[in-house]
C-alpha cells in the first residue's frame, strides 16, 4: 500500500508539472494585457473575455480555425481510405517487393518536411492546387499515411485469417466482407489511426503555411499576426493559442478508451 | 501467420503507392534536380554537378547544426525515454483514474507545435512568465533569450514535456499487455521490485521501446517548429539545428542548389538511422 501511494504522488507531481505551463497560457487568456505586463498574478484578478471576443468577432481570425479544420478532416478521410485495403494487403498477402514498399513508405514518414519545402510550393503551384485545403490534406498524407498503413497492419494482423475464409465460404464477395465484416472487427484501430492522422495533421505548421496565403491560412499563421506595430498582443496570442486545444481534446475523449492500445501501434 | 503470395495485391496498395508517389517522388526529384545546377532566377540554371554537395559537406555552420542537431536527438532520447518508462511505472492501472491519466498525458501531444513554442516563450520570460520568473526570484540569473545555456535547458525542457507523454503512453500499453499472471509468479518466487522490472517487465517493453525510440530519434531530428518559434535559433545560432538552417538557406538567402544538396544528406542521415531501428523491430517482430 505504501508504495501505490508513492506511485500515486509522483504521477500527480508530474501531471501537475505538465499542466503549469498550459495552465498559464490559460490564466494569460483571461488578463487584460495591462494586468499581464503589469505584473505576475496566478489568476486573472481582472477576469476579462475580451481577448476571446477578439477571435470569435473577425472572421480572418475565426476563418483560420475553420480552415485548419477543413483540411484536417479532409487528410483524415483520404488517409483512412487509401490506407484500409493496403494495410489489408500486407498483413494478408505476400507479393513484389512488399517488403521494400513498406520500407519505402516508412521512410516518407521519416523525411523532414524542411526537405520538401519548396518543392511541394512549386509542385502545388504548378498544378493550380496552391492556397487550398485540398493541397494541405495531400501534403499532409506525405506523412500520415504510413503511419496509418503502419498502425492498420498491426491491427489487422491480430485478427485471424480463418474470419476471411470463412466470409468467403458462407458467399460474401470481398468488398462485401471487408466492410461488414471485416472493418467492424478492427473499429478499435481504425478510431486510434484517425485519431494520430488528426493529431498529426492538427499539430503541423511548417507545411501548412507554406502551402497557403489567404485561403486556406490555417490558424497557427494566423497568430504569428499578433505581433504588431505595437509589441505583441499577449492576451489574445493566448487565447489563440488556448482555442487550439480544444479540438485535441474533444477526439482524445472519443478514443479515449483505445488510447493504450493504440499507441503501441497495436503492436504489443 | 503465413502469408499467401498474391501479386494482386498491388492492386490494393496502388492507391496509398499513387498517392505518396506523388507527394514524395516528385519533389524528390525537384530536389535532386536543384541540387545539381547553380540557380539564379527563372530560366538562369548552370549545370554544376557535384560541387554543392562537395562544399555542402566542408561547410562550417552546416556541420555545426549537423553536429548540434546529433547532441539534441541523443539528450532527448537518454531523458525522454527512462522518464517516459518512470512516468509509465506510476500511472494507474484500471478504472477511472486511468483514463483521466491517459487524457491529461495526452493534451501536450495534441497542441501545435507552434503554439507549445508560443507556450514555453511566455512561460519562460523573466517578465510575464511564471517559470522565468519564478526562476529569477530563487536567484538563478535565467534568460533563455540572453544564454546560450538558458536557451538549450528551456528547448530540452520543453521538448521533455512535449514528447516525455508519448513514450509513457507508449509504454504504459505495453506494461498492461503483460498477463497477470507473470505478476503472481513473480509473488510467489518473492522477486524483488527490481527483478519484476528487470526480467518481467522490461524485456516485454522492448517492442514498444523500439518503437518509442525510433519516433523520438525522427522526429527530434526534424525539429523545426517549436525552438522557431521559442528561441529564433538563437543567441547566436545556438539553438539552430538542422532544420531551421536548411530553411533560412532555401527560402531565406534563396540559395537553392547548396540546400538541395544537403536536403539530400540530411534526408539520407534520417534514412540510415531508421532502416537500422526497422531492421531492428522487423527482426523482433519475426522472434515473436
Amino acid at each position: 500500500m505504501e508504495n501505490s501511494r508513492g506511485k500515486n504522488i509522483g504521477i500527480t507531481i508530474f501531471i501537475v508539472l505538465l499542466l503549469t505551463p498550459i495552465y498559464w497560457l490559460l490564466n494569460m487568456s483571461f488578463k487584460t494585457n495591462q494586468e499581464i505586463l503589469g505584473g505576475l498574478t496566478l489568476w486573472p484578478e481582472n477576469f476579462t473575455l475580451h481577448n476571446y471576443e477578439v477571435i470569435f468577432t473577425d472572421p480572418s481570425w475565426y476563418n483560420g480555425y475553420i480552415n485548419s479544420m477543413i483540411y484536417v478532416s479532409m487528410n483524415v478521410v483520404i488517409t483512412l481510405l487509401v490506407a484500409l485495403p493496403a494495410a489489408y494487403a500486407f498483413s494478408r498477402y505476400k507479393f513484389l517487393g512488399d517488403k521494400h514498399l513498406f520500407f519505402w513508405l516508412l521512410s516518407n514518414r521519416m523525411a523532414p518536411p524542411a526537405v520538401f519545402l519548396l518543392p511541394f510550393f512549386q509542385l502545388y503551384s504548378s498544378i493550380g492546387l496552391f492556397d487550398t485545403h485540398i493541397a494541405v490534406a495531400l501534403a499532409h498524407c506525405l506523412f500520415n499515411v504510413p503511419l496509418a498503413v503502419w498502425i492498420l497492419e498491426g491491427f489487422m494482423s491480430g485478427v485471424p485469417r480463418e474470419y476471411d475464409e470463412m466470409a468467403y465460404i458462407d458467399g460474401y464477395s470481398f468488398p462485401k466482407f471487408f466492410v461488414k465484416i471485416f472493418l467492424p472487427m478492427i473499429r478499435s484501430g481504425i478510431g486510434v489511426t484517425a485519431f494520430f492522422a488528426f493529431m498529426f495533421s492538427w499539430v503541423e505548421l511548417l507545411l501548412a503555411r507554406t502551402l497557403t496565403s489567404v485561403d486556406a491560412q490555417p490558424i497557427a499563421a494566423i497568430m504569428t499576426r499578433t505581433v504588431g506595430a505595437s509589441g505583441i498582443d499577449w492576451g489574445v496570442l493566448a487565447a489563440a493559442g488556448s482555442l487550439t486545444i480544444i479540438p485535441g481534446l474533444l477526439v482524445i475523449w472519443f478514443v479515449r478508451n483505445h488510447v493504450a492500445k493504440g499507441f503501441a501501434l497495436g503492436r504489443v | 501467420m503465413d502469408k499467401i503470395p498474391n501479386n494482386r495485391a498491388w492492386w490494393l496498395v496502388l492507391p496509398v503507392f499513387i498517392l505518396v508517389a506523388f507527394s514524395a517522388l516528385v519533389p524528390l526529384m525537384t530536389v535532386v534536380n536543384y541540387s545539381v545546377q547553380d540557380i539564379f532566377g527563372p530560366g538562369q540554371a548552370y549545370f554544376v554537378g557535384t560541387e554543392w554537395f562537395r562544399e555542402v559537406l566542408t561547410n562550417e555552420r552546416l556541420q555545426e547544426s549537423l553536429i548540434r542537431q546529433f547532441v539534441f536527438s541523443g539528450a532527448v532520447l537518454l531523458i525522454q525515454i527512462p522518464l517516459g518508462i518512470a512516468v509509465a511505472l506510476m500511472m494507474p492501472k484500471t478504472g477511472i483514474k486511468a483514463s483521466l491519466c491517459l487524457i491529461l498525458l495526452a493534451i501536450p501531444l495534441l497542441i501545435p507545435w507552434n503554439v507549445v513554442g508560443t507556450i514555453w516563450q511566455i512561460f519562460g520570460r523573466g517578465d510575464i512568465g511564471l517559470f522565468g520568473w519564478g526562476l529569477n526570484e530563487l536567484g538563478f540569473d535565467y534568460n533563455y533569450t540572453g544564454d546560450t545555456g538558458d536557451a538549450w535547458f528551456t528547448v530540452l525542457l520543453m521538448d521533455v514535456w512535449h514528447w516525455t507523454p508519448l513514450v509513457a503512453l507508449l509504454c504504459y500499453s505495453g506494461l498492461r499487455a503483460i498477463p497477470e499472471a507473470f505478476y503472481q509468479a513473480a509473488e510467489i518466487d518473492r522477486a524483488s521490485k527490481w527483478a519484476v522490472f528487470r526480467y518481467i517487465q522490461l524485456p516485454r517493453l522492448k517492442n514498444v521501446l523500439i518503437i518509442a525510440v525510433l519516433l523520438r530519434f525522427m522526429d527530434s531530428f526534424m525539429i523545426y517548429t517549436e525552438p522557431f518559434v521559442l528561441t529564433g535559433g538563437g543567441p547566436g545560432s545556438s539553438t539552430t539545428f538542422l532544420s531551421q538552417t536548411l530553411t533560412t538557406m532555401a527560402i531565406g538567402q534563396f540559395d537553392l542548389g547548396r540546400a538541395a544538396a544537403f536536403s539530400l544528406i540530411y534526408f539520407l542521415i534520417v534514412l540510415l538511422v531508421s532502416w537500422l531501428f526497422f531492421t531492428a523491430i522487423t527482426h523482433a517482430d519475426k522472434k515473436q
